[in-house]
């Protein structure tokens, strides 16, 4: 990769060189060890911890003048800190962007994977605020670090097992631990557990980071990943009664929209790129714009 | 009808010009400047250089310009700018003894050599709001002592080496090379020189709390100020080319060595061991917490009862950073609704289950 310059003055999508090595090294490690938590030197990023700085880094060692960006929120493009991040990538790298999940070659996302299935040529990198699985059970990562060498999960399953006992079902929703390439146990980071079948066996190479935490892991195309669950008590993906109300989608992740005080409220797709698709296709809701004569109840 | 969110990219430019409105403030009276920032309002400069992790007093005074004079703002506008450096090479570890004092004082010994400078303190300064500083007023004349400060003072921890009293400060074994934090990730368990260096960087009312907390039983820690020493030192490299030390310039610090007692073990005899605290520039409420800070994480390697916060280095160490804490606490106004959405979902159904079993039979625990 070149160093040439920007107009900003600063390198080709904000890093140095060296910097971008030292990440694209630490990558490499992870895709080698699925799953596996890599410490790498994270850099202070202009924008705040906690707000991507750790998928900004992975993106900006991986992106090459010939790539197409997308990056999401909550599913959606729109939301600010997408627009601010594709913004950060557009004055820094000047790369092209797209809204259109099948044109990306490079997917940051933050807490969701699109509907629409990825394929060989992209990448999905995903920021991660917490990267260890169990650190809401043992905070010391001295100990963390031990269970993961030792492959010793029980601390998981213990703590699955106790959410059956006293809920009758396992209470997490997303975040859902998963178990990569039947060896480390991973955070997926938050998408919600609707998301996890997506992980499997995925075409695409998927890489997270972890800014303020510096670590990153991956998931290598076509590598086994299980929500982790027991015999009698099957893993499952959340459902909805209604459709998408703006394209009709039975299959989609929905998001719920108060529409007044009185308690009305709509559920619409939350991955933007998808409802909009659909809604190009003819596909309809029970919201659908396209009367546009008297629902003017928002 | 629902209406997709849309613009976040016009909202967000226009916050920028809103900001800007607001960061000027009443356009009738005059924009304050950097340089006055640095001259007139040095300690604010000083917390920003120290956390900052950059030496540069123009820099940080300009960032507290930018950032409104919200000290975390400036402190992260620093940071980002200084990860762009490149590294020219390591300096020569500073010689405190040899600092050009304006400060220095010891509440171990009554008098000692060199004796007590008090300086420009704020300690015994009547808190008394001045109304007299509402008007500008002419530049004060500084008091002038009857004869110069020599030119270094021993410090007091050496003083108190010569009789065996206070532990030996010897580097570990070999010698190795400090990590860098700024371009390595810290791991547990970290040094004690990594372990200063988090806390140089850390966020002063983290440790100040953390250090209160040991002061009131949190930790066993019997402090005593052994010295505080505030002035400049020169800062030297050494030039591949040249082979010898050349001074690239003077920074202004402010050293504390904290003397606490130890009972000694099998192996080592009673004997004082050291806190210390190092910052840019003046700041000494920030010396002495990270002095407290500093001894309390000696906790395991003294073999001391660990029970406290401020003894545990993944507690202290992972939280001391305040743009890593300001982010993270922060990150909770970008959207959650997808999480939301499940929770959402879950709470229902769990609500749903609940009602079916009946109220003769609530075995479902209350929720979280």
């Amino acid at each position: 990769m070149s160093s040439q310059r920007t107009q900003t003055g600063y390198n080709f999508a904000y890093l140095d060189e060296q910097t971008k090595r030292m990440i694209r090294r630490a990558l490499l490690k992870a895709v080698a060890i699925p799953g596996y938590q890599v410490p790498f030197g994270s850099r202070e990023m202009p924008l705040p911890y906690g707000w991507g700085t750790g998928g900004i880094q992975v993106t900006a060692s991986i992106l090459g003048r010939d790539d197409v960006l997308k990056v999401i929120d909550q599913g959606s493009d729109d939301t600010t800190n997408a627009v601010n991040i594709r913004r950060f990538f557009e004055r820094t790298a000047g790369v092209a962007t797209t809204e259109r999940t099948e044109d990306a070659t490079i997917i940051q996302t933050r807490h969701r994977i699109p509907e629409k299935p990825l394929s060989e040529d992209q990448i999905m990198v995903y920021q991660v605020p917490l990267p260890e699985p169990m650190g809401r059970l043992e905070p010391q990562e001295v100990v963390t670090r031990k269970l993961h060498a030792l492959a010793d999960y029980g601390l998981m399953h213990v703590k699955l097992y106790e959410d059956i006992a006293r809920y009758g079902h396992i209470a997490s929703t997303y975040d859902y631990p998963v178990l990569v390439n039947g060896r480390y146990l991973m955070a997926p980071s938050p998408i919600p557990k609707f998301d996890n079948p997506k992980l499997h066996m995925s075409p695409a190479l998927q890489l997270f980071g972890a800014g303020r935490e510096k670590r990153v892991y991956a998931i290598p195309p076509y590598t086994r990943v299980e929500s982790l669950d027991f015999e009698d008590h099957p893993f499952s993906v959340q459902r909805w009664d209604d459709p998408c109300a703006l394209c009709g989608a039975t299959d989609s992740f929905l998001d719920e929209v108060v529409l007044d005080d009185a308690g009305g409220r709509m559920f619409v797709c939350s991955d933007s790129d998808y409802c909009k698709t659909r809604q190009a296709a003819g596909h309809t809701g029970s919201q659908s714009p396209v009367p546009a004569t008297q629902e003017e109840a928002a | 009808m629902y209406v997709a969110v849309k613009g976040g990219e016009n909202a967000i430019l226009n916050s920028h010009e809103l900001l800007a409105t607001a960061r000027r403030g009443d356009a009738g009276i005059p924009e304050i400047t950097p340089l006055q920032i640095r001259e007139q309002l040095r300690l604010a400069v000083a917390r920003v250089m120290s956390e900052g992790s950059l030496y540069d007093e123009d820099l940080a005074a300009l960032a507290l310009k930018q950032a409104a004079g919200d000290q975390i703002e400036a402190i992260f506008l620093l940071r980002a700018y200084r990860t762009t450096l490149p590294r020219f090479g390591y300096s020569v570890p500073v010689d405190t003894s040899r600092m050009a004092l304006q400060r220095r004082i010891s509440a171990a010994f009554k008098d000692l050599p060199g004796g007590q400078v008090l300086g420009p303190t704020y300690d015994y300064t009547q808190r008394l709001l001045d109304f007299s500083l509402v008007e500008m007023q002419p530049a004060p004349i500084p008091p002038l002592a009857a004869e110069p400060l020599p030119d270094s003072m021993p410090r007091v921890t050496d003083l108190l080496g010569h009789e065996g009293l206070m532990e030996a400060e010897l580097p570990a074994h070999g010698d190795p090379a400090p990590a860098d934090l700024s371009r390595e990730p810290l791991s547990f368990p970290a040094d004690r020189a990594t372990r200063l260096q988090n806390l140089a960087r850390g966020d002063e009312g983290f440790l100040l709390a953390m250090g209160y907390s040991t002061q009131r039983g949190y930790a066993n820690s019997h402090p005593f100020a052994g010295e505080i020493r505030m002035g400049d030192v020169a800062l030297e490299i050494i030039p591949e080319e040249l082979g010898f030390a050349v001074c690239i310039g003077e920074i202004t610090l402010t050293e504390c060595q904290m003397i606490n007692q130890f009972a000694g073990s099998r192996t080592v005899p009673p004997q004082f061991t050291r806190g210390y605290g190092l910052a840019f520039g003046e700041a000494e409420r920030k010396a002495m917490a990270m002095a407290l800070v500093d001894r309390s994480l000696r906790a395991s390697e003294l073999g001391e009862e660990m029970k406290s916060p401020a003894q545990q280095q993944e507690f202290v160490l992972s939280h001391s950073d305040n743009v890593e804490a300001s982010g993270f606490v922060q990150h909770l106004k970008l959207p959650h609704y997808v999480d939301f959405q499940s929770e959402l979902e879950l709470l229902r159904k769990m609500r749903a289950k609940r009602a079916k079993v009946g109220a003769g039979e609530t075995a479902l625990e209350e929720t979280v």
